[in-house]
């Protein structure tokens, strides 16, 4: 076995200081295999060292909350003994490398936290990021494959993509994002820890054998900015195999069901180490892992390989010795392979045996929360970061030119030609498919033909994912706190409320003084919106070095925000069709639109710059109760949040209605009037609403309305008339918005 | 009456279809490994990723042992439904005719169409309205047979999401005892979920069922 030198833990990530922490907690130099172990462990990706001290400021403590941050993923209740776990996770670098085997063990890797906790995964969304794929052929490509990925597991998995957002900005063009987020439900008393317990209990490993991929995928890949030589970091991003994860899934729950093992964790960033060490750690026992069990995809492997694989597919379990014969039973009949590979001890530490031979002892507080965590050198830029791109829009040009180029512009285009590629509808709760209201709506109980009769209400969730870089250039803090409360918006459409929330905080090197500074605020920014609305973050995922030779991502905090609605025969449409011909216009809300950050000075190639507007939390918060309580009450068929692209945008949205059930099934005109002095296309996310309802259930909202309320016009004809700006056919809107994507990916 | 619903590995729209069966009547699990069909009166082979659809799709699971059953029973006249990755599999099995390929996209489409039925003098259909909408989610849907085909399920003009032949979504044997279709009616059984037509192929099946009870048929 080779000595670690100086420079090979300078290549696994690890800087003379932290190399030093390790040599001082060990009180020798490491082996192989412990530097490999720890120098993952101590990655960012693991340890969250630049972010750790930060993430704490976020509020995540709940009425609803039953799992908070730090177990495989958070878990609220949603009432009748259910409850709902939820995490999002980003595989950014892996798919920048490799779109379609990134995005898919993206979606695998996700998963598996839910399932791990006890939850069988009922839906999933993802939040994208990538270059202008109207101007780059490499964009396009990773689009293409990355989404291909994503359906190919999805799908193949038995689990829906509901929802989920797409963007294009030049800054993505080398590190695109894909944040996945995945939604389980279990009944109460089936969700269970990771948490190992029980002193020579068996340790089992369950799932496929160990390979080579994925070596060092956390420290190398995640951890570190782009560089030039990434194509030779390839054989570093796992292969996916949903058809073994399904069969470990279906294993893993019935082994829950029966109550036959003491925890479950997933395998993910860092393969065996980061599992069984952080299961053990909790548990604050020790651990014999036998080397020499794990069964091996490549014979020659060498044991730190094997330690730090990140082979996909596999999953951990603690097994009283009584049960074991049981466990394997159910594993031979999902056909899922398991065996023992250690067993429990009392002793503290984690050692590994190879052929009979100790060849690693580390003390688990050493490897689990020995890294160090570092106080960031905050700094916000002299200048602009970000700079404008190419003008797409004419400076003369008029409102209704206006509002053709955006509704057909790739950050507000009709997204079917990408969510047709996913099944939605699997596992039949899904209510409102993407394109059908601003957040997913899943019905709670099984629909049979005795559900929902004599009236019982059929309670159900609501969830969306959000977040806006240009906006987050602009002012890293009120951009964060406006994903919050667009998130939430989005939930209050469809009627329902937020029981948690979980993120993924997508930045540039943390060790540079402008990129550390646009992540405190962010994370700022974010604890303010938390606050405001009562939202408890209940899980959560840093993603740092998002950065290419031509210069760091916009900073991109996005949310993932699950919400409880009491009867999803109610749930809103974003539509006007669902109101009707006839039906009663009204914005709700107070709206202060500006251009910075938004899509109008994007297309007219102007940088984020400028300032965003604060909110007035008592208004907004009346707002959203009024639109929430309206839609409940079934007063409100049609609620949509006025977000990109303004209130024009917002109005043309919900004339177009669900661009996949085409002209035939809702598309309709609307006649309204805007307030004197209101921007038709700028932007304030998360503040005010379009909605449509009969007149007098308009009527009856504005007199008792705690919040502004005004009547803008009627649903009804087959144009769009904005007095004194504009007058469009809809049918031509529907078509520019649902051809937009497309055309630009020819 | 009794509707046998398969599990192989890899079935996705295994519990839809128990849920769809059972609001006309009992829903009964089927094991890939098991022989055993339960006494069931008809048999649906669900979608999903049979296998992983690794080969070809389909191609694996004809082999389990549950499809022999399947096919004698079949032979003797039992009702079969195929949904997508199960019309696949009666297609490989040799209960249907012809085969489904990659769809002309290349790649997996998700859409909800409407069906004409062709054909409402089937065990399948015979409830149908003439129009049905259901939701399509496939990768290998282009339907292709070199010989003549009985076609029950058409997409509607304009709608064809996977460049079948002639726009067929389904089709039938020649004993009229074994329907296969692409489009996913355990995916449309309640309004609340998008649509509800799929509720009038199993109503359709239970009433044949019903017949064959009444004439002293059994199966």
């Amino acid at each position: 076995m080779s000595d670690a030198t100086a420079p090979h833990y300078r290549e696994l990530g690890l800087t003379d200081y932290e190399y030093g922490l390790i040599v001082e907690g060990l009180g020798r130099e490491p082996r192989e295999v412990e530097l490999a172990m720890l120098s993952l462990m101590w990655s960012e990706h693991c340890g969250y060292k630049h972010s750790k001290k930060l993430l704490k400021r976020l509020p995540s403590k709940g009425a609803h909350v039953l799992l908070g941050p730090g177990d495989n993923s958070g878990v609220v209740d949603v009432g009748d003994d259910l409850a709902v776990a939820f995490k999002v996770e980003s595989h950014n670098h892996p798919s920048a490398v490799e779109p379609f085997q990134g995005a898919a063990t993206g979606v695998g890797g996700i998963l598996r936290d839910i399932f791990a906790v006890g939850a069988r995964p009922i839906a999933s969304l993802d939040s994208l990021r990538f270059g202008e794929v109207g101007e780059s052929a490499h964009s396009r490509y990773l689009l293409e494959q990355s989404v291909a990925g994503i359906g190919h597991y999805g799908n193949s998995i038995g689990v829906p993509t509901v929802g989920g957002e797409i963007y294009f900005e030049p800054s993505y063009e080398h590190n695109c994002l894909i944040n996945a987020m995945a939604v389980g439900l279990a009944r109460h008393e089936r969700l269970t820890s990771s948490a190992a317990a029980g002193v020579g209990n068996d340790v089992v490993l369950i799932g496929a054998r160990t390979g080579r991929d994925g070596i060092g995928g956390a420290s190398v890949l995640a951890s570190a900015e782009f560089g030039e030589d990434d194509a030779n970091k390839r054989p570093t991003v796992q292969i996916g195999d949903p058809f073994a994860e399904k069969k470990v899934m279906e294993c893993c729950l019935e082994l829950l069901d029966r109550k036959l093992i003491v925890a479950l964790q997933d395998c993910g960033a860092a393969g065996l180490t980061s599992a069984t060490s952080e299961m053990i750690s909790k548990g604050g026992v020790g651990l014999d892992l036998q080397l020499d069990a794990v069964p091996l995809r490549e014979h020659d492997m060498e044991p730190f390989e094997v330690m730090v694989s990140e082979s996909q597919e596999r999953m951990v379990c603690i097994v009283e010795p009584r049960l074991l014969d049981q466990v394997l039973a159910v594993c031979e009949r999902w056909e899922a392979p398991a065996c023992v590979i250690g067993k429990i001890t009392d002793t503290g530490d984690y050692r590994i045996l190879h052929d009979k031979e100790l060849i690693g002892e580390i003390p688990v507080p050493l490897l689990v929360d020995g890294c160090p965590a570092y106080d960031l050198a905050p700094e916000p830029p002299s200048e602009p970061l970000y700079r404008g791109g190419p003008a797409r829009l004419a400076s003369g040009a008029s409102p209704a030119e206006t509002l053709t180029a955006l509704i057909a512009s790739a950050n507000i285009a009709s997204r079917v030609p990408v969510f047709e590629q996913y099944d939605p509808v699997v596992q039949s709760r899904t209510v409102r498919r993407p394109g059908q209201a601003d957040a997913a709506v899943l019905a709670l109980p099984v629909l049979d033909a005795e559900t929902g009769a004599a009236g019982k209400p059929i309670p159900g969730i609501a969830i969306t994912m959000d977040g806006n870089g240009l906006r987050a250039a602009v002012d890293p803090r009120l951009g964060a706190t406006e994903a919050v409360y667009e998130g939430v918006a989005n939930l209050i459409c469809a009627g329902a409320e937020p029981l948690g929330m979980t993120n993924c905080l997508n930045y540039g090197n943390p060790e540079k003084p402008n990129m550390a500074w646009q992540l405190a605020e962010g994370i700022e920014g974010m604890r303010q919106g938390c606050l405001d609305l009562d939202v408890p973050v209940v899980s959560g995922n840093v993603s740092l070095y998002n950065e290419s030779p031509d210069g760091p991502i916009l900073p991109t905090p996005v949310v993932g925000i699950v919400g409880r609605l009491p009867d999803v025969r109610r749930a809103g449409s974003s539509g006007f069709g669902a109101a009707g011909a006839g039906a009663r216009i009204a914005l709700v809300g107070d709206l202060h639109p500006v251009r910075a950050g938004s899509q109008i000075a994007k297309l007219q190639g102007e940088a984020p710059v400028g300032s965003l507007p604060e909110k007035d939390l008592k208004t907004v918060r009346a707002t959203f109760r009024l639109v929430r309580d309206g839609v409940r009450a079934g007063l409100l068929a049609t609620a949509h949040d006025i977000a990109e692209g303004g209130i024009a945008v917002a109005l043309a949205e919900m004339c177009i209605g669900d661009v996949a059930a085409g002209a035939a099934a809702g598309t309709i005109g609307a006649h309204v009037a805007l307030p004197k002095g209101l921007d038709p296309f700028g932007e304030d996310l998360g503040s005010a609403f379009l909605v449509a309802g009969d007149g007098d259930a308009i009527a009856s909202l504005a007199a008792t309305a705690q919040a502004p309320l005004q009547v803008l016009g009627e649903v009804g004809g087959d144009r769009l008339v904005i007095d004194g700006l504009l007058e469009l056919d809809v049918t031509e809107l529907l078509h520019l918005n649902a051809d937009g994507l497309a055309r630009l990916l020819r | 009456m009794k509707f046998g619903v398969i599990t192989f590995p890899g079935t996705c729209d295994d519990t839809d279809a128990q849920l769809a069966v059972g609001r006309v009547g009992e829903a009964v699990p089927l094991w890939h490994q098991d022989r055993d069909l339960h006494g069931v009166d008809a048999v649906i082979v669900p979608g999903g990723f049979s296998y992983g659809d690794y080969l070809r799709a389909g191609a694996i699971a004809r082999f389990a042992p549950v499809m022999s059953s399947v096919i004698e029973f079949a032979h003797a006249g039992g009702f079969v439904l195929g949904i997508c990755n199960g019309f696949q599999i009666l297609c490989e099995a040799g209960l249907l005719p012809g085969a489904l390929l990659p769809n002309t996209s290349l790649r997996f489409v998700f859409r909800q169409v409407n069906v004409e039925v062709c054909d409402r003098n089937t065990p399948f259909t015979r409830n149908c309205p003439p129009r049905l909408s259901l939701p399509v989610k496939h990768m290998s849907g282009r339907y292709y047979s070199p010989e003549p085909v009985q076609v029950v399920l058409r997409y509607a003009a304009g709608e064809n999401p996977n460049g079948s032949q002639d726009d067929i979504a389904g089709v039938i044997n020649t004993a009229g005892n074994v329907l296969g279709l692409m489009p996913h009616p355990e995916h449309a059984v309640d309004a609340l979920t998008g649509s509800a037509d799929g509720m009038t192929i199993f109503e359709s099946i239970r009433a044949a069922v019903g017949d064959r009870v009444g004439n002293g048929e059994g199966r």
